[in-house]
């Protein structure tokens, strides 16, 4: 076996059916994730793809234990972190960070980006915050006067760059990014892209890239998992999966969305 | 600046005017707001032929001046928009913060009381506490927070309930801050503009309602010069002694008015996400 960042085993979760509520007892349980086997490489990006609803961000908040799983375990460099308590969690949430989706729900809006940015290296006792603040919105793009304004006042693009130092900062050795460039602009989407691709070797990242644009993810990742109904139906190394999917279902995704296969080269060259 | 910033001078104007009042109201006033003096019974105020020098908005039925008595009165008005209001908002709002960020059957309780309480229709409620609790300004204002803090309570559970599901919030658990610290440090401040519009708002309610209770002869003694009580004399007077009545009406309105508008200002020119 490869040596794995984190490793989920048999994960299952099941919530209660909030379509079917009953008057009496417990009401029926739907189960979103079944049973998932998946690793996770160190210093490699994973994609993790599917239609909506099939569970990709739901797995992707259980494996940097946002929630926890009904049964199954996860793993965190060998250590099982399934049930651990926010006080045994304590020492690795600076090694499990993500960048979420929309940054104007995952900004504080009442906070500025300098407080957004220092604030989890505060929590995590880091006493020179201020420095490594001022640092990772430098590497990830953003010019130092962006530190006094607040989240409004920014483009979508430099509010997801906020997001993405604010994890960084941490220097974390894991990532979950849950469709962070789907609600940006193409030539904006081209930017961070390229500037995930430097982090991750820059900073020699563990990465999971929630996904439903097939293109992107061929792009940036190594390997991906395709999920359907909270299972995973194939995973491997991204040119075997995207060129001989083994899967009707991968197939069947792959001609659901013919997204212009993105130019690697455009994205490469352009200035930042 | 502009309409927002406007709103909130003139309201602060009049506030000033009211609080400076309040505060100095012994200094000020140019007679003693009890003195009755029946040689000098409806006096008209001062541009109205036949008013005195020394009682420039006039006197009321008994020779009592009546800009004395709101002087005075605005003490008794402010009194209670300050204790009653703010009872009822630190005690709803505790509450509706707790109900909306635990949520499960914290929340279902909350919510469920709130329901009952809002049932009953208020100024009734208010009538029966202050019998129960005996006339004076206590009782007013214990009886103003018990009734009102469901106001309270219900707008700031949903506020709190909709910015918890924010993922500001999840953000915060990712980067490991315990729950007490994500209420305080990031979920409060987006609740907080909230609670300040409606503490402005609930001042404004204060003052009605003690007015109401004056008025109907609830609330401190009748002697005691309150704009609720001054209505009440004044409308017996209207077709002899109109100023008895307009004034405190006035003064009511205006400061009503100034603290629902002042909230809303405050809110337009300091909150990052509104500026
Ligand atoms: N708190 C919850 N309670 C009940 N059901 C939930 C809850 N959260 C998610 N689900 C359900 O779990 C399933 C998987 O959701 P999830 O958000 O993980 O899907 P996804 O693959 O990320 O979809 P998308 O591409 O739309 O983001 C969905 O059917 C969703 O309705
Ligand atoms: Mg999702």
């Amino acid at each position: 076996m490869t040596d794995a960042l984190i490793s989920a085993r048999g994960v299952s979760l099941s919530l209660p059916d909030l379509n079917a509520k009953r008057w009496f007892g417990p009401g029926p349980m739907v189960e979103i994730l079944k049973g998932i086997d998946l690793d996770l490489p160190r210093g490699e990006v994973t994609g993790i793809v599917g239609e909506s609803g099939s569970g990709k961000s739901t797995l992707g908040r259980c494996l940097i234990r946002l929630r926890a799983p009904t049964s199954g375990r996860i793993l965190f460099e060998g250590v099982d972190i399934t049930h651990a308590g926010r006080a045994e969690l304590a020492p690795h949430r600076r090694d499990l960070q993500m960048v979420f989706q929309d940054p104007m729900s995952s900004l504080n809006p009442r906070h500025r980006i300098r407080r957004i940015v220092e604030g989890p290296l505060r929590v995590n006792g880091f006493d020179d915050a201020k420095e490594r603040a001022a640092e990772a919105l430098d590497r990830v793009g953003l010019p130092a006067e962006v530190a006094d304004r607040h989240p409004h006042q920014l483009s979508g693009g430099q509010r997801q760059r906020v997001g993405i130092a604010r994890a960084v900062a941490l220097r974390p050795k894991f990532i979950l990014a849950d469709e962070m460039v789907s609600g940006l602009d193409v030539s904006t989407q081209a930017g961070i892209l390229r500037l995930l691709e430097r982090l991750v070797s820059d900073l020699g990242l563990t990465m999971a890239f929630v996904s439903h644009d097939l293109g992107v993810v061929r792009h940036l990742c190594s390997r991906v998992a395709v999920m359907r109904e909270g299972g995973i139906v194939e995973q491997g190394a991204v040119e075997d999966i995207f060129d001989r999917p083994r899967h009707p279902y991968t197939a069947s995704l792959k001609e659901a969305a013919p997204l212009p296969e993105i130019d690697p080269g455009w994205i490469k060259s352009g200035a930042d | 600046m502009g309409r927002s910033g406007l709103r909130l001078r003139l309201a602060g104007v009049w506030l000033s005017v009211v609080v400076c009042a309040a505060v100095f109201a012994p200094l000020i006033s140019p007679q003693d707001p009890l003195a009755q003096d029946l040689f000098l019974e409806r006096l008209p105020p001062f541009w109205i032929d036949g008013a005195e020098p020394g009682h420039p908005l006039g006197t009321d039925s008994l020779g009592r001046d009546v800009l004395s008595r709101l002087i005075h009165g605005s003490r008794i008005a402010l009194t209670v928009a300050i204790l009653a209001g703010l009872a009822a908002c630190l005690a709803g709002s505790a509450v509706g913060l707790a109900a909306g960020f635990l949520g499960g059957w914290t929340d279902r309780v909350v919510g469920r009381v709130i329901d009952v309480w809002m049932s009953f229709p208020p100024v009734l409620f208010a009538i029966l506490l202050v019998a129960v609790l005996g006339t004076g300004l206590h009782s007013v204002i214990i009886a103003i927070a018990v009734i009102d803090w469901t106001r309270f309570a219900r707008v700031v559970r949903a506020e709190t309930l909709g910015q918890t599901r924010m993922d500001y919030v999840a953000s915060a658990v990712v980067a490991g801050r315990g729950r007490f610290g994500i209420l305080a440090a990031e979920v409060l401040p987006n609740v907080l503009p909230l609670i300040v519009a409606l503490l402005s708002l609930e001042m404004g309610i204060a003052v009605i309602v003690e007015a109401i209770l004056s008025f109907v002869n609830l609330s401190i003694s009748s002697d005691a010069p309150t704009w609720g009580g001054m209505i009440a004399e004044g409308r017996t007077q209207i077709h002899f002694a109109w100023w008895v009545l307009v004034f405190p009406m006035i003064a009511l309105f205006l400061t009503v008015l100034a603290l629902t508008q002042f909230g809303e200002g405050l809110r337009d020119r300091f909150d990052p996400v509104f500026r």
